[in-house]
């Protein structure tokens, strides 16, 4: 029996200048660990001028594994994937791998930009010719590039259909004539209230008197600008929190919040009808109406009253007051006359 | 089509011939809505009605219109992002043709709904080229012959360009390359320089 031994390996030489277009960013160790060459690349981004044989070491940091600093624990690294950086940029994480050679001993090191690649490539004013035309670094970069101009398109139109949703919005919840709110932001704003049970507030329903002489005898401009103006008054004489709203032809319902005592909600009442009172000029003409108010405090109930209880009580009393004549308020519980 | 493109042929119309002709394109296109949005997708209809609506507005043939759109597309200083993303194709302007097999494929990788032409690249000599294109819409052809020409320049290539005809259902052009370094081209840095 003939023992054969294995067929020796194929062996490839190869001219450098193949090795730097197909590996631009490989370096050439000898043994000892000094760089003999470095491909053109690799060489732009240490800026080295190829002059002398400085060690790896002083050009490059191996961060992954830990503690390879020096070249037999390199060397003991080969075949598997290294983190290094670049001394000159110690802030750009690169890969590597490390293969041994036989050409004079020594090794090969190829190196990749990693993920920092268009950091990289900014960094050092790298080209098209910089790479391989199988490295798919500059594709990588034109996904990069790409993604970020639609991202920016998508960004602007999700900013002006968002901006589009708010004016809508704000527009189904407003009251054309008079800015102030309508009838659908005002039951939702009473809902809220009312399943809250620490939020007492006060429900004034204002209804105007004399409105429909106003449109009978000057028309329904002079009718709008009557509700204009009343409009204008509700804004300007109430809080800040408080909360006016139009809920039809010439009604408002008015939630004072924080809640008031009696005495002041019939104040504000009055104060109201008062300004109300005030004729306006419209196209020459005087515009004289009134206004009855309703009024009712959630802590008037025991128990947290429902929206229907609610404005089935603020209703009661604005119809008493309007039964009593112009210009009057009623406060719901005691159901006097003021 | 994607709205990328109908957005396209609405910025070249307002930058070119200001937008009042824009208005009356779209009132006349009886399009829907004011303007085309570009991550939308519309009806290829309002896409042919605009453009139809924009050759009798300006009294311009389909042709010419098509190869100044093109142009457009490469030179309109805004549109720098896609200038750049073709640059992406080659290094040399030479480079850059023999990729625009590939156009249709790196558009979608940017853009996966986006109909970009396919387009196949014959080499008829040493610097001559056929270009056959396929699209959805027809006028690929003058677009691309505007929109190469001013890659030519781009590169600093001296380019001649002629359309030839329709192959196939494939919209033809040919391009004769004469000097790669004609003149100074633009810039192209990797990096994109954000400022």
């Amino acid at each position: 029996m003939t023992m054969h031994s294995p067929p020796p390996r194929p062996e490839l030489r190869l001219p450098i200048a193949v090795l730097d277009r197909l590996m631009p960013m490989h370096l050439s160790i000898d043994p000892r660990g000094q760089i003999r060459h470095a491909g053109p690349t690799i060489r732009k981004m240490l800026g080295w001028d190829g002059s002398g044989t400085p060690s790896i070491f002083e050009h490059v940091e191996i961060r992954r594994p830990q503690g390879v600093d020096d070249v037999k624990a390199l060397m003991q690294q080969a075949g598997s994937r290294l983190s290094l950086a670049l001394k000159s940029a110690p802030d750009l994480q690169l890969r590597g791998v490390l293969l041994p050679i036989n050409d004079g001993g020594g090794a090969i090191m190829d190196i990749s930009l990693g993920l920092s690649f268009a950091r990289a490539v900014a960094e050092f004013s790298l080209t098209l010719h910089d790479f391989s035309p199988c490295d798919q670094t500059v594709e990588l970069l034109y996904l990069h590039e790409a993604n970020t101009s639609t991202t920016r398109l998508s960004t602007r139109l999700s900013e002006r259909l968002q901006s589009a949703h708010a004016a809508a919005q704000h527009q189904a919840r407003t009251d054309v004539l008079t800015g102030l709110s309508n009838r659908r932001a005002m039951d939702d704003e009473l809902e809220r209230l009312l399943s809250d049970k620490n939020q007492d507030f006060t429900l004034l329903h204002l209804d105007l008197d004399l409105f429909k002489e106003v449109n009978d005898t000057h028309g329904h401009a002079a009718g709008d600008a009557v509700l204009m103006n009343v409009g204008a008054i509700l804004s300007r004489e109430l809080r800040r929190n408080d909360f006016p709203a139009r809920i039809g032809g010439d009604e408002f319902l008015v939630l004072l919040r924080p809640t008031v005592g009696e005495e002041v909600a019939g104040r504000i009442a009055q104060r109201l009808i008062q300004r109300i009172e005030a004729p306006i000029a419209f196209e020459g003409v005087e515009c004289a109406v009134s206004a009855s108010i309703g009024i009712v405090m959630t802590t008037q109930y025991s128990q947290r009253p429902t929206m229907n209880e609610l404005m089935a009580d603020v209703d009661a009393a604005l119809y008493q007051a309007k039964h009593a004549g112009r210009g009057r308020y009623v406060v719901h519980s005691q159901a006097g006359l003021h | 089509m994607h709205g990328m493109i109908n957005r396209a042929l609405q910025s070249f119309l307002v930058a070119t011939y200001g937008n009042d002709v824009w208005v009356e394109v779209r009132n006349l296109a009886k399009l829907p809505f004011d303007d085309f949005e570009s991550m939308l997708t519309y009806d290829d209809a309002h896409t042919m009605d605009c453009f139809t609506a924009a050759c009798q507005t300006m009294h311009q043939s389909p042709i010419a219109l098509l190869e100044d759109l093109g142009t457009f597309l490469i030179t309109h200083p805004p549109l720098d992002p896609l200038r750049r993303l073709l640059r992406f194709g080659g290094a040399s302007f030479q480079d850059f043709i023999l990729s625009l097999d590939e156009l249709a494929d790196r558009g979608r990788m940017a853009m996966p709904a986006i109909e970009m032409p396919e387009i196949e690249v014959t080499e008829l000599g040493a610097n001559t080229y056929r270009l056959s294109a396929h699209w959805k819409l027809p006028g690929i052809g003058p677009i691309l012959f505007g929109a190469l020409r001013a890659m030519a320049d781009d590169y600093g290539s001296l380019a001649t360009l002629k359309l030839a005809g329709v192959r196939d259902g494939a919209e033809c052009l040919e391009i004769e390359v004469h000097d790669t370094r004609h003149a100074e081209g633009r810039s192209f840095q990797l990096a994109e320089m954000t400022s």
